[in-house]
């Protein structure tokens, strides 16, 4: 068989295996993420039938993945809604890092995996998933609640928290000696603040560059962009993720609407490989050795990230039950802490994070959004009654 | 007569308008981002929680808030323009010497001069909405004008032109 017969047969069929698990996942209103991550277990290193002509073209693509991921959660925002959000809730920010990324390093020092695996896990734990929780928020008709702003800025802050963390990691993990690292960070930070900071000033002009009206020269222009600036990203050590999350803040209004519209089926696919990528790379026979681990771990940052929603709906002046409702429903953690823990791939660092994250992760998605939904169920509201 | 509004952003998805009743229920409208906008009526015994939620098109909204806004023309009108920066509403009263009393809407080319709008004209406990050049005013009629600062001051001026 020749070299490209192979590929596109193993892509076709990894393909239509995503598409047939997607539409499983929707009909049990699960998230697909973790049915693309179990597939890549199967056709991956150590799996049932791995792959390995398609491996180069999965690569890639998961990069891919990761700058549409990240450019299309930046083109939600504005730099005026991350500006008025960081100022508001600056408090929350702060306890919901202290109270979700501290159990995470503590477990990477535990496992023994230093500075930049502890770092890792910190990461992975904090952040929750906004695509999984925003959408069970639509699923549960909780829009319109009084806590879902409070969950909402959460969100917002762990995203442009990781357009600091994510320059950090990058830095520390290259390894380099802690004053190149120091200069190294500060440069990303730096970076960071004057690119929003200009974004905020120079945005419309920004905008400009690219027509809403034109689709094909939107769609091909906005990802082309996202492209080239996560490419310079990565070679001045801030990450592919952050430039691409920044060229999608600097869009905004009529163009970032479109844009999101005409790249979702883009994202979709190149995301869709992502998380197989991750699967693929994660050998299932390093699953069991950490399971216990991942799964204590999960329960602890679930009860920390439940406190979190907990209390910043309660400084709100939210009532006990929408404080449950709040802490509860942000317990997922999603595509974030895959893209943190394939970045120790990309550092090459050889730990057993990767399977240890795939597992932390795939239990959060899976256990977050039922629980999520308990204090829908009549008993709890009782019970909350009848305590309070 | 103040109603209370209280506006809360959802980043990235839009934001939610809340209603207080004297009451004290509250009706929420949330306008999506993307377009498309619910009316939420919040639950009596979880004050952050809604009972019930309804999805309207634009149209339906429009039919909707006609519906509310026609006994409340007046109240209305008081909050037009109090979102939009230097536009004004004002409750101009016609002076008993003004030289338009008598005379048609028109006559005062408000709109040419000034760029004000007079878009309701108070007489008594009536109201009439959208006034046409046509409208004949009488004393003590009340204009409903809306405009900028300088074109309100510049219509005052005018509708105070004596008679003589």
């Amino acid at each position: 068989m020749s070299h490209t017969a192979a590929v596109f047969i193993q892509l076709g069929g990894v393909l239509l295996a995503l598409s047939l698990l997607s539409r499983f996942a929707a009909a049990f209103r699960q998230s697909a993420i973790p049915f693309y991550m179990t597939l890549g277990l199967f056709v991956g290193i150590g799996g049932v039938i791995p792959l390995t002509e398609s491996q180069e073209f999965f690569e890639i693509g998961s990069e891919i993945g990761v700058v549409l991921l990240l450019l299309m959660i930046g083109l939600e925002y504005s730099p005026k809604e991350l500006l008025v959000s960081v100022i508001g809730n600056r408090r929350i920010g702060v306890l919901d890092a202290l109270l979700n990324a501290v159990p995470g390093a503590v477990a990477g020092w535990l496992m023994g995996w230093g500075l930049v695996g502890s770092l890792i896990l910190a990461g992975v734990t904090w952040v929750s998933s906004s695509g999984v929780i925003v959408r069970m928020l639509a699923d549960l008709g909780r829009m319109a609640n009084r806590e879902t702003p409070t969950i909402i800025s959460v969100l917002v802050l762990e995203d442009l928290a990781m357009a600091f963390y994510l320059p950090v990691l990058s830095a520390v993990a290259v390894g380099a000696t802690i004053v190149e690292g120091a200069v190294s960070v500060g440069i990303a930070i730096g970076v960071v603040v004057i690119i929003i900071g200009g974004t905020y000033f120079y945005g419309r002009r920004f905008a400009r560059l690219f027509s809403a009206d034109n689709s094909e020269a939107l769609v091909v222009g906005v990802a082309g962009m996202a492209i080239l600036v996560a490419g310079i990203a990565t070679q001045v050590n801030v990450s592919a993720a952050v430039g691409a999350f920044l060229v999608g803040i600097g869009l905004s209004g009529r163009v970032a609407a479109s844009a999101e519209r005409v790249l979702t089926p883009l994202r979709d696919f190149f995301a869709a490989i992502f998380f197989v990528y991750f699967g693929i790379q994660t050998n299932p026979a390093d699953i069991p050795e950490v399971f216990l681990p991942s799964l204590a771990l999960a329960l602890v940052t679930m009860f920390t990230k439940f406190a979190t929603g907990y209390i910043a709906a309660r400084r709100v002046g939210i009532a006990v039950p929408g404080r449950w409702r709040a802490g509860l429903a942000l317990t997922p953690r999603g595509e974030f802490s895959i893209i943190i823990a394939s970045i120790a791939v990309g550092a090459g660092l050889n730990i057993a994070i990767l399977p240890f994250a795939a597992t932390y992760m795939m239990m959060t998605i899976t256990m977050g959004p039922v629980v999520a939904r308990v204090p829908d169920m009549e008993w709890f509201k009782t019970l909350v009654r009848a305590r309070s | 007569m103040g109603v209370r509004v209280e506006r809360t952003d959802l980043a990235g998805i839009g934001f939610r308008d809340d209603v207080i009743t004297q009451d004290g229920a509250r009706i929420g409208v949330l306008t999506y981002r993307e377009g498309g906008r619910e009316v939420a009526i919040f639950a009596e015994d979880d004050p952050d929680a809604i009972a019930a939620r309804v999805t309207v098109t634009a149209a339906e909204a429009d039919a909707l808030s006609e519906l509310l806004g026609q006994a409340k023309t007046l109240d209305f009108l008081n909050g037009v323009g109090g979102g939009v920066a230097g536009v004004y509403t004002e409750h101009l009263t016609l002076a008993a010497d003004s030289r338009y009393i008598d005379h048609e809407l028109g006559l005062t080319k408000a709109r040419t001069k000034t760029g004000v709008s007079i878009v309701a004209i108070v007489r008594g406990t009536d109201v009439v909405p959208s006034p046409e050049p046509s409208e004949v005013l009488l004393s003590d009629d009340i204009l409903v004008a809306v405009g900028t600062r300088k074109g309100l001051d510049a219509l005052a001026v005018i509708l105070s032109d004596s008679r003589a």
